[in-house]
C-alpha cells in the first residue's frame, strides 16, 4: 500500500441518505428551549446540517487521554440527539485498510489551503498530497465508501498568515473533482471574520456548489458564530462543530477552538432553522463528556444552563 | 499532527493575517463604528470583588490610551444597593478626561444626577426598560413611573445642557416575562428618545437574543428613533453577541456597547457570562474593515490590567488566544 496522508479519518455517517432524502425526524429533537423564541433571517436556509466533530477533533486536541469506553459512551450519548453525522475517531497510520476493516461508512481527507501548513502537518506539498488523496478517495468509492474532503486554514494560516480565497477555491475544487462529496472549510485557527469568511466562499462557491459546502470555524477568536452566520446567509447549510466546545488551539496554547455544538445550536434554534437535533441532550452529553474528562464546557449555553 | 507554535506574550496571530485583508468590499457596513465602553460601570458593578477607586482610575485611564471614545465611568447610584460604585464622586473627579473622549455616568433619578453633575459629569444615562415585571423588581415601578423620573432628569439635563443616553433593558427577552415584544421596545425607544436622549442603547439583557429576532426588534425600532441615533448592547451569556451585533451591523447600527475582558458576569445566570468583550468586538470590526480609533493591544494591556486587580481570567477570547500562559 502507497504512503496515504497521516490524516485520514473515519465518520460514521448516520444518515448517509440524508443528502438524497427529505429529514424525516423526532418532532421533539430540533425542540425550542422554552424561553427562547424563533425568528427567521430571511434567505437562509431551512435545513442545517450539523457536522459534530467532538469525539475526534475535540478529544485529539484535548491533553487528557480519554478511555475508549468512554469514549463510546459519549458516542452513543450524542448518537440519541439526532445528531445525524458524528465523527468517530482517527486512524492516523499509513495503511487504512483496518478502517475499513472495522466499520468505517466513511472517510475524510484533509488537505490545507497553505503549502507551509501542510509540509509541516503531513509532510508533504500540497500537490503531493492531492496524489494521496485521489488514491485513497478512488479505492473508497470501489468500495462504495464516501469521502468527506476538508480543507484547513481556509481563512489564515499560522504560518503563512493570510491565505487568498483563489489558493481554498484551487484546493477544494480538486478534492471535489476528485469525488469529495462534502468540503469543509476549515479556520483552523479561527482568525477569520465575516468579511474573510464572505470573500473566501465567494470565490469557493464559484467552482463547487453551496450544497457541497462545510463550514468548520474555530471560536478561538471569539469569531466562530458570525462567521458561520455569515456563511448561512450565503446558502451553506452544514456546519461542522464540537459538542461542548472541545478541543483547545493547538497554535494558541490556553485558546479555545472548536465553536461548541450547543450554542451553535442555540443560534440555528432562535433563526428557526431545522436541524432534527435536541439541544436538551446534546447538554447531557456535554455535561457527561467534561465531567469524564475534569473540564469546564467551553459552551457559553451550558454554562449559562448548569448552574454553578 | 503539526507541532504547537510558540506564541510570543501579547503577539496577535490573528491580527498579522487581518492586516493583508483588511481593506474589503463588505455588505453595506458602516465605515466606522462607535465603540461604548462599559467596563468600569456594567462590568465592575456586576463583578463579586470590589476594587479599589486608584485601580478603576487607572483602568479607565488606560481604556482612555486605547482610544476607546466612549467609556461609561461610574454610577451616581446608592452604594446600598451597589457597593461596587460607591466611590463614584472620586472616581469621576480622579480620572483623566482625554479631549474628544465622553465620560458618561448612570444616574437613575434626580439625586443620583445633581450629585453627578456636582461631580463634573457632562454626560450621564438613564436606564429604561421593555419589560414590566423586570422595571418592577429592578427599580420598584412600572414603566410608566420610570420614564415619567427620566423626564424630570432630562429637563433638568437639558438645562444644564448635559447629553442624556437612553437605555433599554430586556430588548430580546426578560428573566421574568420571557418573550417580550419589539413594539414595546420601539415605544419605550421612542418615549426616551423624544424626552432629549440623544441616543438610545437597546440591551439583550440577559442574552437571550439570536439574530431573527434582533432583526425583527431592530425592524420595530428604527421605525420610531432615526438609526444614527441607535446602539446595541449584547450579552454573551449564550455566546450571541457577536452574531447579533453583526445583523445590527447589517442594518447599519454603528454604535455598539461593550466591555473590557467581557467584565461583569449575569446575575441571572450564575457562573454564566455577560458584557461581550470589547476586544472581540474590535476584532471583528478591524477584520470588517469597519473604522474604531481603537488600540487593541492598549486595549488588551488595560483588560489584563484589570482581570489581573479582579483576580479573575478575562472572558475576552481574542485576549485568550493572545496572551502566553
Amino acid at each position: 500500500m502507497g504512503n496515504v496522508p497521516s490524516a485520514v479519518k473515519h465518520c460514521l455517517s448516520y444518515q448517509q441518505l440524508l443528502r438524497e432524502h427529505l429529514w424525516i425526524g423526532d418532532s421533539v429533537a430540533g425542540a425550542l428551549e422554552p424561553a427562547q423564541e424563533s425568528s427567521r433571517l430571511s434567505g437562509l436556509p431551512e435545513y442545517v446540517k450539523i457536522v459534530e466533530v467532538g469525539p475526534r477533533d475535540g478529544l485529539q486536541n484535548e491533553k487528557i487521554i480519554v478511555p475508549t469506553d468512554i469514549k463510546i459512551e459519549f458516542i452513543n450519548q450524542l448518537s440519541q440527539t439526532g445528531l445525524s453525522v458524528i465523527e468517530v475517531t482517527s486512524f492516523v497510520s499509513s495503511r487504512w485498510v483496518p478502517q475499513v476493516a472495522a466499520g468505517a461508512t466513511e472517510i475524510s481527507v484533509f488537505g490545507a489551503a497553505s503549502e507551509s501548513f501542510s509540509k509541516k502537518n503531513i509532510n508533504c506539498s500540497i500537490e503531493e498530497s492531492m496524489g494521496k488523496f485521489e488514491e485513497v478517495i478512488k479505492s473508497a468509492r470501489h468500495m462504495n465508501i464516501p469521502a468527506r474532503g476538508y480543507v484547513s486554514c481556509a481563512l489564515g494560516c499560522p504560518y503563512e498568515g493570510s491565505v487568498t480565497p483563489q489558493k481554498v477555491t484551487e484546493v477544494s475544487k480538486r478534492l471535489y473533482g476528485m469525488g469529495c462529496y462534502e468540503i469543509s472549510l476549515g479556520d483552523t485557527i479561527g482568525v477569520g471574520t465575516p468579511g474573510s469568511m464572505k470573500r473566501m466562499l465567494e470565490s469557493v462557491m464559484k467552482e463547487i456548489p453551496p450544497g457541497a459546502i462545510a463550514v468548520h470555524c474555530h471560536d478561538t477568536y471569539g469569531q466562530a458564530l458570525a462567521n458561520i452566520l455569515t456563511a448561512l446567509q450565503m446558502g451553506i447549510n452544514v456546519v461542522d462543530s464540537a459538542v461542548s466546545g472541545l478541543g483547545g488551539c493547538p497554535y494558541a496554547k490556553g485558546a479555545s477552538g472548536n465553536v461548541a455544538t450547543e450554542d451553535l445550536l442555540y443560534m440555528l434554534n432562535g433563526l428557526g432553522l431545522n436541524t432534527g437535533v435536541n439541544l436538551y441532550k446534546v447538554m447531557e452529553a456535554g455535561d457527561f463528556i467534561c465531567k469524564a474528562v475534569n473540564k469546564t464546557t467551553n459552551s457559553k449555553v451550558a454554562q449559562a444552563s448548569f448552574s454553578a | 499532527m503539526a507541532t504547537v507554535r510558540k506564541v510570543q506574550p501579547w503577539r496577535l496571530v490573528g491580527l498579522a493575517s487581518l492586516r493583508a485583508v483588511s481593506t474589503s468590499s463588505t455588505d453595506t457596513f458602516p465605515k466606522h463604528v462607535k465603540i461604548v465602553e462599559v467596563g468600569p460601570r456594567d462590568g465592575l458593578q456586576n463583578e463579586k470583588n470590589i476594587i479599589p477607586t486608584p485601580v478603576k482610575v487607572k483602568l479607565i485611564n488606560m481604556l482612555s490610551e486605547a482610544g476607546l471614545p466612549v467609556i461609561e465611568a461610574t454610577s451616581f447610584v446608592s452604594p446600598k444597593w451597589v457597593p461596587q460604585m460607591a466611590d463614584h464622586t472620586e472616581v469621576l473627579k480622579g480620572i483623566q478626561k482625554f479631549p474628544g473622549i465622553s465620560y458618561p455616568v448612570l444616574t437613575p433619578n434626580m439625586k443620583g444626577f445633581k450629585a453627578a453633575v456636582a461631580a463634573g459629569a457632562k454626560e450621564v444615562s438613564v436606564f429604561g426598560a421593555a419589560s414590566e415585571l423586570f422595571t418592577r423588581k429592578n427599580i420598584n415601578c412600572s414603566i410608566e413611573e420610570s420614564l415619567q423620573q427620566f423626564e424630570v432628569v432630562l429637563k433638568e439635563a437639558q438645562a444644564a445642557s448635559i447629553s442624556v443616553r437612553g437605555y433599554v433593558s430586556c430588548v430580546l427577552g426578560c428573566p421574568y416575562e420571557g418573550k417580550i415584544s419589539p413594539a414595546k421596545v420601539a415605544e419605550v425607544s421612542k418615549k426616551l428618545y423624544s424626552m432629549g436622549c440623544y441616543e438610545i442603547s437597546l440591551g439583550d439583557t440577559i442574552g437571550v437574543g439570536t439574530p431573527g429576532i434582533m432583526k425583527d426588534m431592530l425592524s420595530a425600532v428604527m421605525q420610531e428613533v432615526p438609526l444614527s441615533a441607535l446602539a446595541v448592547h449584547c450579552h454573551d451569556t449564550y455566546g450571541q453577541a457577536l452574531a447579533n451585533t453583526l445583523v445590527a451591523l447589517q442594518m447599519g447600527v454603528s454604535v455598539v456597547d461593550s466591555s473590557v475582558a467581557g467584565l461583569g458576569g449575569c446575575p441571572y445566570a450564575q457562573g454564566a457570562s455577560g458584557n461581550v468583550a470589547t476586544e472581540d468586538l474590535v476584532y471583528m470590526l478591524t477584520g470588517l474593515g469597519i473604522h474604531t480609533g481603537v488600540n487593541l493591544q492598549k486595549l488588551m494591556e488595560a483588560g489584563n490590567f484589570i482581570c489581573q486587580a479582579l483576580n479573575r481570567k478575562t472572558s475576552s477570547k481574542v485576549a485568550q488566544a493572545s496572551c502566553k500562559l
